[in-house]
């Protein structure tokens, strides 16, 4: 075949290799830098600048930096990884001035890692190699005992698992690439070699040929790449990486989001390539219905359904919309994949406006994203200097643009139909469906609108194909789905895991469970449509339909922890207060709604709350939900409704008793000093902002009730927990 | 294309003279360029961000300026720049402080750091420091809930805080503004 398409690929590729040998990246010791916003915010800049001071004081040549996007390990950056040749990538957390002098002295020049500021102190000493065992959650093999059994057979050869470690990780993906044929799949590090292995005969090869003889064992070895291998190979030793199943964010925390030399290294633009080279847009679409994809953005609607929607439209003038408003409270999924990977997501893009022969794209993103626009916005310039973008794409005589429209903080204008009135220069306000989009959008014309993970998705689906989407998920939706895991969690941060996956595992295995040992008590999902999941529940799968069925949804994937310290009415509450100061206004039911509901619960959290509001808040939420416009006024009564079904004591509690169970609600708590712990250190005098608190040296401390606003200082500056909340 | 609607008005050429004077070079420049696409009035948005990044915020005189200079009528100037929670109409000062009140930020105690935050400038949101350096705002998500609660200053994101950091925080932000003026006062007395 010699199609256009495919020989401009190849000429690219071969540039691109002969740039990536020419920089030779494999002989030198990186440095690799996450630069996204919250690494900055942690801060990964100064860090950076530091190492450039330290490399060039040493003179050295063979000390490169390398920037990369954010792995989503947000409570542990900023993240330096450290690559000598022929070594493990060494990663260490939390970062700074002083850490970045003794890694260069110890471990970059005298070859001794900082043990103990690796990421999650994984281990005492660096092993020379690792071996990580597939072992997918939803996998019927039984693939641990293998993994035991090579644990055994190294120690009965006296090999310390300090040299030669072994640890479990999720579904890397091969078997699916290769037909199915059940096995366990072995990464080892740092050769990069995948094993297919079928019983303990497989192990011993290994263990003589690799561990002992150093030699990578050929006849074991699976010759198909797995989509996240690059990103395993780097992080597969931290158990809150392994256990997920990398696919949108495969190459977060791997290429420079600012490199498309890089990106084209990681098999960038092939899956553009492929299609291109097709020239069907029918192929595609078939190849993401059978994956099963559904989009990211919340609705879960079939996103192949949606393009041949589209495709089928007589009008021609068509336009495809990348949905980056991300608008929920409590996410940042969209966030980190723009500014990690950004031509990943403009190769989606272009694929989207081939399938459904639109002429021209938009990114939306909100401006609150300064960082995600600069670095789309230059993926964008590169790709058209490139031609990848503008008239003739990779010759195959395709035509298309992308530009970028910034949002400008209105929560309804993440819906559809008020993100293209605010892509057309107007108040974002929803309107009527239908006509859907897919009929009659932007300007009159068919236009697909996907969230932004639903288009990281797209061209690891044209690369593996439908089938091999669609087995990693579940038999109603294929593939992963990455969540934002924040609120009271050990590790905070970015987690995909295959749909499916219980939210245990999402929260306490990978998650690492509730920071200071508090006990769960819901978690959050879908921001404020969605609603709260009981800790009784998290054995349940996480998917669109179980999800709902709980009262909650999918939403676009934010997950907040709450622990016993929280109050449900209060956080309830919150949700509302968002829902009823976004809502656009446009309709009495969602506009007037919101604001009864939420006075509803200002009330019960002030204690004045009386048994009829249960029923009032019922019938407004059930009203709101029936006859909005919008979604934002459908889902907005969810919170309330999912509080109200799961943690209906905690509202009689309030109401009932005036007491709130979490000492959350300040009209309803008091705080006293204990008289027989106070030593009279006069601390939470001094810090209290109205000075109601009196006593001298030494002496017990009386707090003045009527006097004292509750701000909980003096609760959080005693030092011998002689203050009560009450 | 400015001919049709005001030709009617002969002193056009002076009114948009004086238009011109309120808007920056690269604002005019984006405005002449959009004016002859398809869609213009698509670009009314990314206009207010334009002149609102270059003045700090929207004054009636900006709004008017953009109303005639890219024809549309006022009316709906104001509506789009009052419907959008990012656009300010007031001035505010040098450092814009964001305080995030997101699920995120709210479950790990962001209210503290913002009643720190009343108490240090001794000023509620929406208001500007008397001696104009810091404006206090509050957002929804900054998105980078891992490190809640989280304040933006600028473009700059600090988390996670806690209320006694702020002081310390607010002190680097005046020092730099010392620095930034101090050169501008030097050059001013020669
Ligand atoms: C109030 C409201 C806010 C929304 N916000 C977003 C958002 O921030 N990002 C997003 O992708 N979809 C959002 N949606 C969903 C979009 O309307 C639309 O369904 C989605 O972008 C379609 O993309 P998908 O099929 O890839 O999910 C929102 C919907 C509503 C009702
Ligand atoms: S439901 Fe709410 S947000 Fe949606 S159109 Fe009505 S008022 Fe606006
Ligand atoms: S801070 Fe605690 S110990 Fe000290 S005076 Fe107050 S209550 Fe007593």
């Amino acid at each position: 075949m010699s199609l256009p398409a495919l020989d401009f690929y190849r000429s690219m590729t071969d540039r691109v290799s002969k740039t990536l040998a020419e920089r030779d990246m494999e002989n030198k010791i990186l440095i690799q830098v996450g630069s996204a916003t919250c690494e900055h915010a942690a801060g990964s800049q100064v860090v950076a600048e530091e190492f450039v001071r330290h490399i060039r004081a040493s003179g050295r040549k063979d000390i490169v930096i390398h920037r990369t996007g954010c792995t989503g390990r947000c409570s542990r950056e900023p993240i330096v990884g450290v690559q000598v040749p022929g070594q493990i990538l060494v990663k260490y957390e939390r970062v700074n001035r002083d850490l970045v002098h003794r890694i260069f002295t110890e471990h970059i020049q005298g070859s001794a890692p900082v043990m103990k500021h690796v990421l999650d102190h994984t281990t005492a000493v660096l092993p020379e190699r690792e071996f990580l065992f597939c072992e997918g959650s939803r996998c019927q093999r039984s693939g641990s005992n293998l993994r035991e059994t090579f644990m055994a057979m190294l120690e009965a050869r006296g090999i310390e698992p300090n040299r030669v470690h072994v640890a479990a990780a999720s579904c890397f993906g091969v078997c699916s690439l290769s037909g199915g044929a059940p096995a366990t799949y072995v990464l080892a590090r740092p050769e990069k070699v995948i094993y297919r292995v079928n019983g303990e005969a497989d192990l011993a090869a290994i263990l003589d040929g690799h561990v002992l003889g150093g030699q990578v064992v050929e006849a074991l070895r699976v010759q198909e790449e797995p989509i996240a291998l690059e990103f395993l190979e780097r992080y597969g030793d931290v158990a809150f990486f392994n256990r997920q199943s990398r696919i949108a964010l495969r190459n977060a925390g791997v290429v420079d989001p600012e490199s498309i030399d890089e990106y084209v290294g990681l098999d960038g633009f092939k899956a553009l390539a492929t299609v291109l080279g097709r020239l069907e847009p029918d192929w595609v679409i078939n190849e993401l219905t059978k994956a099963r994809l559904r989009g990211r953005g919340g609705g879960g609607f079939l996103t192949g359904t949606k393009w041949g929607l589209a495709r089928k439209q007589p009008d021609t003038t068509r336009f495809i919309i990348c949905n980056g408003d991300e608008g929920d409270p409590g996410a940042f999924m969209d966030r980190s994949m723009l500014e990690s990977d950004p031509f990943n997501i403009v190769e989606g893009m272009i694929i989207g406006g081939f399938s459904i022969s639109a002429q021209k794209g938009f990114f939306y993103i909100r401006a609150e994203y300064p960082l995600a626009i600069r670095r789309i916005q230059h993926a964008i310039d590169t790709c058209r200097a490139q031609g990848l973008l503008g008239p003739n794409i990779m010759g195959s005589g395709f035509d298309f643009d992308l530009e970028i429209r910034l949002g400008a903080g209105a929560f309804v204008c993440g819906e559809e139909t008020a993100l293209i009135r605010s892509i057309e220069g107007e108040r974002g306000q929803p309107k009527v469906r239908p006509p859907y989009p897919t009929d009659r959008g932007l300007w009159g014309h068919p236009t697909v609108i996907n969230n932004v993970e639903t288009f990281a998705n797209v061209s690891a689906i044209v690369r593996y194909g439908g089938d091999w989407y669609s087995r990693i998920g579940t038999e109603k939706s294929g593939g992963t789905k990455v969540f934002a895991l924040a609120g009271k969690v050990r590790h905070t941060g970015l987690v995909e895991v295959p749909l499916g996956t219980t939210l245990s595992r999402v929260v306490n295995d990978i998650g690492g469970g509730v920071s200071g040992g508090k006990q769960l008590k819901a978690i959050q999902t879908g921001g404020p449509a969605g609603g709260f999941i009981p800790a009784a529940m998290q054995d349940m799968e996480v998917d669109f339909e179980p999800l709902q069925k709980a009262g909650s949804i999918m939403g676009s994937g934010g997950m907040i922890v709450l622990s016993e310290d929280d109050c449900m009415v209060d956080i309830a509450k919150f949700y509302m207060a968002f829902s009823q100061e976004e809502s656009c206004g446009k309709c009495t039911p969602c506009r007037e709604g919101t604001t009864r509901i939420l006075e509803i619960l200002e009330r019960i959290t002030e204690g004045k709350g009386v048994m009829e509001d249960l029923d009032k808040l019922h019938r407004l939420s059930r009203l709101c939900q029936r006859t909005s416009l919008c979604g934002l006024g459908r889902a907005a009564p969810n919170p309330v409704l999912s509080s109200i079904k799961h943690f209906r004591e905690e509202y009689l509690a309030h109401i009932q008793d005036k007491h709130c169970p979490a000492k959350k609600c300040v009209a309803l708590i008091r705080y006293e000093i204990n008289a027989e712990k106070c030593i009279g250190c006069t601390i939470c005098a001094r810090n209290c902002p109205v000075e109601c608190i009196t006593g001298t040296r030494k002496e017990v401390h009386v707090i003045d009730q009527a006097a004292c606003i509750k701000c909980g200082n003096c609760f959080d500056v005693c030092k011998f927990a002689a203050i009560d909340r009450v | 294309m400015s001919d049709h609607c005001h030709g009617s008005t002969d002193n056009w050429p002076e009114l948009e003279r004086g238009y011109r004077a309120m808007l920056p070079e690269d604002v005019l420049a984006f405005i002449d360029a959009s004016r002859g696409r398809e869609h213009s009035e698509s670009m009314l948005i990314a206009t207010l961000h334009m002149v609102q990044g270059h003045f700090g915020h929207l004054g009636p005189g900006h709004l008017e300026a953009i109303a005639q200079l890219m024809q549309i009528p006022l009316a709906k100037v104001t509506g789009v720049a009052t419907f959008y929670h990012y656009f300010r109409l007031q001035p505010r000062g040098k450092y814009l402080i964001n305080v995030c009140l997101g699920t995120a930020c709210y479950v790990k105690g962001a209210e503290k750091i913002a009643q720190k935050l009343r108490d240090e400038l001794g000023i509620h949101f929406g208001e500007t420091s008397k001696d104009g350096i810091f404006s206090l705002e509050s957002t929804r998500c900054v998105g980078t809930c891992g490190l809640a609660p989280v304040v933006m200053i600028g473009d700059e994101v600090h988390g996670p805080l806690t209320p006694s950091q702020i002081p310390t925080l607010l002190e680097g932000y005046l020092a730099r503004a010392a620095e930034d003026l101090a050169p501008a006062a030097a050059s001013d007395s020669r």
